[in-house]
């Protein structure tokens, strides 16, 4: 009774064709963003920005934009890492060339810089599909990580072959580089959240997105119909590794600091992405924060059960935690294939007819 | 013989005008078999053509031939008075030719409004930005093509099914749906791959109600493909016959039906 559609009417297209077409949702969304802007940066300390937050933001990011690709266009993408080293490079180039632009310039330029590489290692998409486009953006993977340690240009010819975040502001306020503060993180991490999600569902639910959805679905029927499968498949990758590049670049600068290419952006992280994008449900925005969110807290969650709750040695919980990990996410797969988006809608279904389901 | 710009008119009084799509020695050749072999006909202005044969014909091959998929090796296509370059599927369909598909060719994750959507895509031409900012253009186009997504929605009586994902409806509302989306297009000739194959005599009277009155409310040209005899003759104003990809036969029904290489390629006939 309390969530239902009944005696909702929508009386012109604008207002069928909203995010939210059910009230119940569209004051979840509106009280979820109220308490993301208007509590959480009030009360937020290190450790939950560092441990759950700013983590959780920046991949949720990384994840809508790897859905863009995979759940939207169809098309498998394994460099996930290796866009994010693109966008991080690319900023930090930026940041130590151009001091004085402003730092959110620099981000979304990498974002930039990622899409035109994005597109770059896209071009193979247009003639091989499936497993073997895997193994081709793995090849864009190695090929980038390999890159940006090999050519001391990319980190500045710095000794340790690291690249540090200097210190930029806005407003003021110090956003990356050791005197940052977990609000200020938070915020910047969270308004690129809420804008490239708005953006992201824009697009999806347009003619763009029925192009990539066309193309994901059957390419021969897109096709006939007047899809041009170069513009599409290109645009998914740019658009995808545009959202990659920003997530790179804020992992790097707002979040990580300092960072390494081979540790910071291997392999490990294009998995850990497209763990993220299957488990929340592939061609959903909402799947990608709730996989972003899974993957992120799962671990916290574990450790802070394991070592605070139970008392284990730290090195045990941290090698059982990756086990248990592991088989929720395979044991999750069994359960619902098409991950926690699809749990969601089946929830949101039941609750229409609750409490008379007949 | 008609002349090209001269039409007829049919048993039940409508009027069918100058030719549309003109097919001239069209041959197709797979390696070393031969698909279809120097065939000629031309598509009418508002009329039902439909093109029959057995098994392995090639008639599947000559709709892949107008629609983009296959290029003959000779022969010329010609659309409205000009010659038809080598185009890739999605030229073609600019040009104002839609189809649907033997096997059902959905976007099965889709809903259905999304699917009929799908079939606008040409007519919307809003830039990236105004789509990421869903802001002026975008937004305008939508509601205007939904509006019109709306009126197939309302002519094909699949109101009901709006929401729903492709996936989960049966048979006979899918081949309807695919039908919708290739006239949301406002196609000047729509191309139907087998649109009764597989479906029970409920769903095939159906399904030829939409394809008069598609015809009779557009007015668009339409050229099917159909094993159903009895359909055919009963929808279409001309039949083309292939048999083995050659042309055995062209002209209305009574007259096809008539055709002794027709009845021969049909009924067998006993080689002495």
């Amino acid at each position: 009774m309390l969530y239902r559609e009944a005696g909702d009417f929508k009386t012109t297209y604008r207002d069928d064709g909203q995010t939210f077409p059910i009230r119940l949702d569209r004051w979840g969304y509106y009280v979820t963003l109220a308490v993301a802007f208007g509590i959480i940066p009030f009360v937020i300390n290190d450790y939950w920005a560092s441990a759950v937050f700013v983590p959780f933001l920046i991949y949720a990011i990384a994840a809508l934009g790897l859905n863009i690709l995979t759940g939207y266009a169809g098309q498998v993408s394994l460099g996930t890492g290796g866009f994010m080293a693109v966008g991080a490079y690319a900023v930090y180039k930026l940041m130590t060339a151009f001091p004085d632009i402003s730092i959110v310039i620099h981000i979304l330029l990498a974002g930039g810089i990622t899409a035109m590489v994005g597109v770059l290692f896209g071009l193979p998409s247009l003639r091989i599909k499936g497993f073997y486009l895997a193994v081709a953006t793995l090849a864009a993977q190695f090929f980038l990580v390999w890159l940006f340690n090999k050519v001391p240009w990319f980190y500045n010819y710095s000794a340790s072959g690291q690249i540090t975040a200097p210190e930029r502001t806005i407003l003021g306020q110090a956003v990356t580089g050791p005197a940052s503060t977990a609000s200020a993180k938070y915020l910047i991490c969270l308004v690129f959240v809420f804008a490239l999600a708005w953006i992201a569902r824009n697009l999806t639910r347009g003619t763009l997105g029925r192009k990539w959805m066309a193309i994901r679905d059957m390419d021969i029927a897109a096709e006939i119909i007047g899809v041009n499968p170069l513009t599409a498949k290109l645009s998914a990758f740019a658009v995808s590794s545009f959202f990659i590049g920003i997530a790179g670049a804020l992992l790097f600068a707002v979040y990580l600091g300092a960072a390494e290419v081979g540790e910071a952006f291997g392999i490990n992280k294009s998995f850990l992405v497209l763990f993220m994008v299957i488990i929340g449900g592939l061609g959903s925005i909402f799947g990608s924060f709730a996989g972003a969110a899974f993957m992120v807290m799962m671990p916290v969650f574990l450790k802070n059960v394991l070592v605070g709750s139970l008392g284990w040695p730290t090195d045990l919980a941290a090698h059982i935690e990756l086990m248990i990990v592991g088989a929720l996410i395979v044991m999750f797969l069994i359960v619902e294939p098409h991950g926690l988006a699809r749990l969601w809608s089946l929830t949101k279904e039941k609750l229409r007819l609750w409490p008379f389901p007949h | 013989m008609l002349d090209k710009t001269e039409g007829y008119s049919t048993a039940d009084g409508r009027q069918i005008g100058g030719v549309l799509m003109e097919m001239k020695n069209i041959t197709l050749r797979f390696g070393g078999v031969v698909a279809i072999k120097d065939i000629s006909f031309d598509i009418r202005q508002g009329e039902i053509r439909a093109i029959i044969g057995p098994n392995g014909a090639g008639k599947s091959s000559m709709l892949n031939v107008i629609s983009g998929f296959y290029h003959p090796q000779e022969g010329e296509v010609w659309f409205k008075g000009y010659r038809r370059g080598p185009m890739k599927p999605y030229e073609v369909a600019r040009l104002g030719i839609a189809r649907t598909f033997q096997n059902i060719a959905l976007f099965d994750g889709m809903s259905v409004l999304d699917n009929i959507m799908t079939g606008r895509l040409n007519r919307m031409k809003s830039g990236l930005l105004s789509q990421a900012l869903w802001w002026g253009a975008a937004e305008r186009e939508e509601n205007e093509n939904r509006e019109q997504v709306e009126k197939i929605i309302d002519f094909l009586e699949i109101q009901n099914i709006r929401k729903t994902p492709v996936g989960r409806l049966p048979y006979g509302l899918k081949k309807r749906v695919e039908l919708a989306r290739a006239l949301a297009a406002e196609p000047q000739i729509l191309l139907l791959d087998e649109p009764m194959a597989g479906m029970n005599v409920e769903e095939k009277e159906d399904m030829s109600r939409f394809i008069l009155d598609v015809n009779d409310e557009f007015g668009t040209t339409i050229a099917l493909i159909e094993h159903d005899m009895g359909v055919v003759m009963d929808l279409s104003d001309r039949v083309v016959v292939m048999d083995y990809g050659r042309k055995i036969g062209d002209g209305n029904p009574d007259e096809v039906r008539r055709n002794q290489d027709v009845i021969d390629a049909y009924l067998g006939v006993a080689h002495d």
